[in-house]
C-alpha cells in the first residue's frame, strides 16, 4: 500500500515535471514567435530630424513622421487627392507625395502625423494623412516649427484615418 | 453646498468599505455568523453611499451647478439634457464615479442573492470587494476627485467632449463597459474567497460562474458597440484597429471566455480548480490593467479622452492586485484538490483544454503587442507602436483554430470517445463545411485564411445546430409531446446549455462575417465636383451638393449623395461635417447603406466650396458582426436565468446532459 502510494506520487510528479517543460518550451516557442512579430511589424514615430538621422535604417521601415506642414510647399489642389508638401521640423524636412484625400483640417503651418515609408528617390510616400485632433480648444499655432516634445505630444494626440 | 455634500459622502465611503473589508475578513478567519451579518451591513451602506454620491453629482450636472468642479469642466447650458445626464461618464472624474456606483449595485446586489448560502466563502468574498470599493472610494476621494469646488464658478461650461455628443451609441457603450468591467471584481471576490477557504465545492461554481457570466455578457456587447460606435462615428470605414483601448477590452474578455469554459470542465469532472480560480484572478487584474491604459493617457489612441495623474495610483492597486494574487496563488492552489480526472484527450473535456490553451495564447500576443511600445519606451524613450500587420499575422491563425474547436470539440462525447464514436461524430459535418466552402467561393472568395473560416464555420454551424436540438429529438423519440420536449429541453432543464449553444453560433457568424468583411472589402479615395458621379463597387454615386444646418451645439454642413444602381435609384446618403463650439476641428459623421449583403458607406473627408473629397467602402456582411454579437450576448443571458434548485441528479457519462444545471 504504502509503495504504491510513493510510486503513485513519483509519477504524478514525473507528469508534472514533463507537463512544467513542455510548457516552458511551448511559452518559449511563443516568445520568440510573437517577439519576431512585433520587430517585423513595429511603426517608428519620428520627426524629420530623426528620419535623416537614421540614414539607411529608414528605407523600408514603416513610419509615422510628425511635424508641420511648410509654408507655400502644398503642391496639387486643395482638397484633391494627389498632394505633395515638405513636413518639417526645427533642424529638418522632408518632401513628403501623398495619394489619398487629406483630411478637411489639412492646410499649411499645420502639424500632422504621415504613415508611410521613406523612397530612395528622396520623398516619403504616405499611406495616412493624420491631422492633430486634440480635444482641447487652442488658438491654431502659429507657424513657428515645434520642438520635439511638442511633436511627441503631437503624435500622442494626434488621430485621423486608419487603414 | 453641493461640493460639501459629495465630498463628505465619499470620504464615508472609503471610511465604510475599508472597515467593512477588515470586518468581513476578520469574520472569515473566525468563522463568525455574527462577523457576516456586520459585513454583509456594510456592503449595503457603501452601495447606499455610492449611490447617494451619483446621484448628487447627476443632480449638480442637471442644475448646471457649475461650482462643482467637474460640471464646470463637462456641463453647458447649451447641450441638450441627454447629454447632461450621460455626462457623468463623459470625463475622467466623473466616470470614476460612475465606476463606484456599479461597484456598489454589484456587490450589493450578489451579498443580497448570496445573503443565507455560501456561509464559508461570503465572508472573504465580501471583504475582498469591499477593500476593491475601498480602493476606487479613495480615488474619487482623491486622484480623481469630482467634487472639488470651483472658487468663482463660471456662467457656463464647455460642454462633453463632442466626439460623445455625435452618436446616440456613446450612451450605451461606456455603461455596457464598466458593467462588463466592474462585474469582474464579483468572481475575483469568489475565487480570492475559494483559495483562502482552500475549497472549491460545486455548490459554489454556481455563483461563480453566475457572477462571471453576466459581467461577460456586458462586456462583449460593450467591445462590439465600441467597433460600432467607430465604425458610424470615426469615418475611417472599419470597427477595429487593435488600437490599445479596443485591446484593453478584449483582454479581460478572452481570459473571461476562457474561464467560463474551464469552469465547466471543473463542474463535469472536477478538475481545473486552480486554473479556473486563475483566469479568473487574470480577468479582474486585466480590467485594472484595461483602467489603466485607458486612464492614464500613457497611449495615443482615438478613444482614450480622459487622461489624468491617477496613472499611477490605478498601477499600485494593480501592482498590489497582482502580488495578492500571486501570493494568494503560490501558497493555496494546491488546497484546491480535484475531485476527479481527464481520461483522455480526445473528448470534449481534451478540447476544452486545447481551447483554454489558445484563449491565453491570444490573450499573451494581444497583451505583448499592446504593452510593447509602453515597455520601449520606458525603458529607451523612443516612441513606436505595432503595427496591425503583427496582430493580424499573429492572432488569425489563432482565432481559425478557435473556430475548428467551437466545431469539433462539442461533436465529440464527455470522457473517452471510441474511434467510431469519434467518426460518427466528426465526419457528417464535413459535408456542410464543404458546402459552405464551395457557396464562398462560388460569391468570389478567394483568401485562403477566409476559405477556412468559411469551411469551419459551416462545420461549426452543424455541429451547434446539431448539438443545440439533440436533447430535444431524443425526448421525442421517447415519445414525449412536441411542446413538452420542446419547453423541457430548451427552456427549461436544458436552458444553460441551449443558451451557450446559441452564443457559439452567434461565435460562427461573428468569426465568418469578420473574415469576410475584412478581407472582401474594396474602397476608394475620389473627389467630386457638385452633380459628378462616380461608380464604385456596382453603385453609381452622385453630389448633389451640401446644405448647412444649424443645431444649439453644433453647426453641421450636410453633403447629399445619390446612389443609382442599374439606372435606379437606391438611396440618398448624407454624411455630414459637425463643428462644434468647443472645438477647432470639425468632425465628420459618415453615411452608411446597410443591406443584408453588406454596407455601402460614404464618408466626407474635405469639403472645400462645391468639391467634396470621399471615402467610399463596400464592405460585405459587416452589418452581421453586430447582431451576431448580440446573439452571444442574448445567449449568455438565456444561460444566466437561474435555474429552480432541484437535488443533485448526476448522468456522469452519457453523451446528453439536460441537467447540467442542477447541482445545487
Amino acid at each position: 500500500m504504502d509503495t504504491k502510494l510513493t510510486a503513485s506520487a513519483a509519477s504524478r510528479r514525473k507528469t508534472r515535471l514533463f507537463m512544467i517543460g513542455a510548457f516552458l518550451v511551448a511559452a518559449v516557442a511563443f516568445v520568440v514567435i510573437s517577439a519576431g512579430g512585433i520587430n517585423k511589424n513595429l511603426v517608428y514615430y519620428w520627426t524629420p530630424t530623426d528620419l535623416h538621422a537614421a540614414g539607411d535604417k529608414a528605407y523600408g521601415a514603416t513610419i509615422r513622421l510628425g511635424g508641420m506642414v511648410a509654408a507655400n510647399s502644398v503642391k496639387g489642389r486643395t482638397g484633391a487627392s494627389g498632394l505633395e508638401f515638405d513636413v518639417k521640423d526645427a533642424t529638418g524636412i522632408v518632401h513628403v507625395k501623398s495619394t489619398g484625400v487629406p483630411p478637411q483640417m489639412f492646410r499649411e503651418n499645420i502639424g500632422v502625423v504621415v504613415e508611410g515609408t521613406m523612397t530612395r528617390s528622396g520623398y516619403f510616400q504616405c499611406n495616412r494623412l493624420m491631422v492633430s485632433h486634440s480635444n482641447e480648444y487652442r488658438a491654431p499655432k502659429s507657424g513657428h516649427p515645434m520642438n520635439k516634445d511638442e511633436l511627441q505630444k503631437l503624435m500622442r494626440t494626434t488621430e485621423g484615418l486608419k487603414d | 453646498m453641493i461640493p460639501t455634500l459629495g465630498r463628505f459622502i465619499i470620504l464615508a465611503s472609503v471610511l465604510v468599505a475599508t472597515t467593512g473589508a477588515f470586518i468581513a475578513y476578520a469574520a472569515g478567519a473566525k468563522r463568525s455568523p455574527e462577523g457576516l451579518r456586520w459585513s454583509q451591513r456594510f456592503a449595503y451602506l457603501f452601495a447606499a453611499l455610492m449611490v447617494a454620491a451619483t446621484a448628487v453629482m447627476e443632480y449638480a450636472l442637471i442644475t448646471h451647478d457649475f461650482s462643482v468642479q467637474y460640471v464646470a469642466h463637462v456641463g453647458s447650458i447649451e447641450v441638450p439634457m441627454w447629454v447632461t445626464i450621460v455626462s457623468l461618464w463623459s470625463s475622467l472624474e466623473g466616470s470614476i464615479l460612475f465606476w463606484g456606483f456599479i461597484l456598489g449595485i454589484y456587490i450589493a446586489v450578489t451579498t443580497w442573492i448570496n445573503r443565507n448560502d455560501h456561509q464559508e466563502y461570503m465572508p472573504f468574498a465580501i471583504g475582498t470587494w469591499l477593500a476593491v470599493g475601498a480602493f476606487f472610494s479613495f480615488l474619487i476621494a482623491g486622484p480623481a476627485n469630482p467634487f472639488l469646488t470651483v472658487a468663482s464658478p463660471p456662467l457656463d461650461g464647455p460642454g462633453p467632449n463632442p466626439l460623445l455628443q455625435n452618436h446616440l451609441l456613446m450612451i450605451i457603450h461606456p455603461p455596457m463597459l464598466y458593467l462588463g468591467y466592474v462585474g469582474m471584481t464579483i468572481p475575483f471576490g469568489f475565487a480570492v474567497a475559494a483559495l483562502l477557504r482552500g475549497r472549491l465545492g460545486q455548490s459554489f461554481l454556481r455563483p461563480l460562474r453566475a457572477s462571471l457570466l453576466l459581467p461577460w455578457v456586458f462586456l462583449t456587447i460593450a467591445i462590439m458597440l465600441g467597433g460600432w460606435w467607430a465604425y458610424e462615428v470615426l469615418g475611417w470605414g472599419g470597427y477595429w484597429a487593435w488600437d490599445p483601448v479596443e485591446n484593453a477590452s478584449l483582454l479581460p474578455w478572452l481570459t473571461a471566455t476562457a474561464a467560463l469554459h474551464s469552469a465547466i470542465v471543473l463542474e463535469r469532472r472536477g478538475v481545473l480548480k486552480g486554473w479556473t480560480v486563475t483566469l479568473i484572478q487574470a480577468s479582474f487584474l486585466l480590467t485594472i490593467l484595461g483602467t489603466f491604459m485607458t486612464r492614464s493617457g500613457v497611449f495615443n489612441s482615438v478613444h482614450s479622452f480622459t487622461q489624468s495623474a491617477i496613472g499611477p495610483t490605478i498601477l499600485i492597486f494593480l501592482a498590489a492586485v497582482l502580488l495578492f494574487s500571486v501570493a494568494l496563488l503560490a501558497f493555496r492552489i494546491d488546497s484546491l484538490e480535484a475531485d476527479g480526472q481527464l481520461d483522455s484527450a480526445v473528448s470534449r473535456e481534451g478540447m476544452f483544454l486545447v481551447n483554454n490553451l489558445f484563449f491565453v495564447v491570444l490573450t499573451f500576443t494581444v497583451l505583448i503587442g499592446t504593452c510593447f511600445p509602453l515597455i520601449v519606451e520606458a525603458v529607451k524613450g523612443k516612441q513606436m507602436s505595432v503595427g496591425r500587420p503583427y496582430f493580424d499575422t499573429m492572432v488569425v491563425p489563432i482565432g481559425t483554430a478557435l473556430l475548428f474547436l467551437l466545431g469539433v470539440g462539442p461533436a465529440l462525447p464527455w470522457g473517452k470517445a471510441s474511434k467510431k464514436e469519434a467518426q460518427r461524430a466528426l465526419l457528417p459535418p464535413l459535408i456542410t463545411g464543404a458546402i459552405v466552402l464551395i457557396i464562398g467561393y462560388a460569391l468570389g472568395v478567394r483568401n485562403g485564411w477566409t476559405l477556412l473560416t468559411l469551411m469551419f464555420g459551416g462545420y461549426a454551424a452543424h455541429v451547434t445546430l446539431a448539438q443545440m436540438w439533440l436533447p430535444f429529438r431524443q425526448r421525442l423519440k421517447k415519445g414525449d409531446s412536441f411542446g413538452s420536449a420542446l419547453v423541457d429541453t430548451q427552456l427549461r432543464r436544458g436552458r444553460r446549455r441551449f443558451g451557450g449553444y446559441i452564443v457559439h453560433a452567434g461565435a460562427v457568424i461573428v468569426f465568418v462575417s469578420i473574415a469576410v468583411s475584412s478581407t472582401m472589402r474594396s474602397q476608394q479615395e475620389v473627389t467630386l465636383n457638385r452633380g459628378q458621379s462616380t461608380t464604385f463597387a456596382g453603385y453609381t454615386v452622385t453630389f448633389m451638393g451640401t446644405e448647412e444646418r444649424t443645431e444649439p451645439h453644433r453647426q453641421s454642413t450636410i453633403a447629399r449623395f445619390n446612389i443609382t444602381k442599374g439606372g435606379k435609384a437606391v438611396t440618398t446618403m448624407e454624411p455630414r461635417m459637425n463643428q462644434y463650439a468647443a472645438m477647432r476641428e470639425p468632425i465628420g459623421t459618415p453615411a452608411v447603406y446597410s443591406t443584408l449583403a453588406g454596407d455601402y458607406y460614404v464618408s466626407i473627408m474635405n469639403l472645400q466650396g462645391d468639391q467634396a473629397g470621399v471615402l467610399i467602402i463596400n464592405m460585405p456582411m459587416v452589418g452581421w458582426i453586430w447582431f451576431s454579437v448580440l446573439m452571444m450576448g442574448a445567449g449568455g443571458l438565456i444561460a444566466l436565468i437561474p435555474a429552480r434548485r432541484r437535488t443533485y441528479v448526476v448522468v456522469p457519462e452519457s453523451d446528453v446532459h439536460i441537467d447540467t444545471e442542477v447541482v445545487a
